[in-house]
């Protein structure tokens, strides 16, 4: 029996679907089976930046009206063959999923697959609960900015009112020179307003948009970059390993910092 | 206090960052607040608990608010007091 997780910010644009798309490869690099639901109805996006935008047939909506059956929908990935995507209809509304069906689909796809990523839309309302009501864990993505964090804590006591308890933080897009410099929020200040335990840190990175331009997830590059790195990280953690933080920047204080969070230093 | 915040803090400047950590929490006493009523109905029974053992509190008369002034988040309770319990 595989899991559930949701990928989901309150906020939008803060990195949901790239995570999603990295996440979903690294697994698969790994050797996991795994579905991607992308939940966005009307909005969307998982499709490109996976570089799947050419297959689509059938999309979530199908698969829940029972238009096809779910193994129709599926799109096997470029490169990974245990890695599928499930797109989202992009002529609908939210409204045309219920709760009730992402739930029977989530469980009925985590009977067959290791791991399934549901792309929660930005929000709070229909989209947001249909994302979240098949989920078994939760993974918040922020950046270190007022608004991001405030929709993100927003978000966490949706979560903890829908038993959804627990959710685990990436914080993306950090730029450690500007931490450095005293204007950003450093990783330390985020985790001590929200209070939620951190699994992962996104350096800000070129790479990425670069990556997504050809739409192949920065996580499969073997170019060095660190947001990869970074990504790959984070999936090993998803998976129950216990990995070291990255070093974001040398000579800084934030790696010693990381390390007393995580309990690590002597 | 690292060197940076010792020099801005002579400087009589903050860094950008502490602006915006200081500017969340006082947003989030907010937000988290008005998220669950149940939350500042609890807060009014337990206050209510504690006064009562020294005065005899009139529960219907009684307001609890929380707000937001320029700096800081205040929580103000307004208790009607129906007598006051001999001490001892």
């Amino acid at each position: 029996m595989g899991a559930v997780l949701v990928i989901t910010s309150g906020k939008g644009g803060v990195g949901k679907t790239t995570t999603t798309a990295n996440l979903g490869v690294g697994l698969a690099m790994l050797g996991e089976k795994v579905v991607l639901i992308d939940a966005d109805i009307g909005l969307r996006n998982l499709d490109v930046v996976m570089g799947l935008e050419n297959r689509i047939v059938y999309d979530l909506v199908d698969v829940v009206e029972g238009s096809c059956r779910p193994k129709q929908a599926l799109i096997r990935d470029k490169r990974y063959d245990t890695l599928f995507l499930l797109p989202a209809a992009q002529t609908r509304d939210k409204n045309a999923v219920t709760p009730e069906q992402m739930k029977k689909l989530c469980a009925e796809l985590k009977e067959e697959y290791d791991y399934v990523l549901v792309d929660c839309p930005a929000g709070i309302e229909q989209g947001f609960r249909n994302a979240i009501a098949g989920a078994d864990r939760a993974l918040i993505v922020t950046t270190p900015e007022v608004s991001a964090v405030r929709d993100a804590d927003r978000i966490i006591g949706l979560l903890e009112a829908a038993d959804l308890g627990d959710p685990k933080l990436i914080i993306n897009r950090l730029r450690p020179e500007m931490v450095k410099r005293g204007d950003m929020m450093d990783i330390e200040d985020i985790l001590e307003i929200l209070a939620i335990d951190l699994i992962g840190v996104i350096p800000d990175d070129e790479k990425i948009i670069i990556s997504t331009n050809r739409g192949e997830p920065v996580v499969a590059n073997d170019n060095g970059s660190l947001s990869g790195q970074a990504y790959r990280d984070i999936v090993r953690r998803v998976r129950g390993e216990s990995v070291p933080f990255l070093q974001l920047n040398k000579n800084s204080s934030i790696f010693s910092r990381l390390k007393k969070i995580m309990g690590l230093s002597g | 206090m690292n060197l940076r915040a010792l020099l801005n803090a002579l400087a009589g400047k903050q860094d950008s960052k502490d602006i915006a950590k200081e500017r969340l929490r006082l947003v989030l006493v907010h937000d988290r607040a008005s998220v669950s009523p149940e939350f500042m109905e609890q807060i009014k029974e337990e206050i209510i608990k504690v006064i009562s053992k020294y005065m005899e509190i009139d529960t219907a008369n009684t307001v609890i608010n929380l707000h937001k002034t320029e700096s800081m988040a205040v929580l103000e309770a307004n208790l009607a007091i129906k007598a006051i319990r001999r001490p001892g």
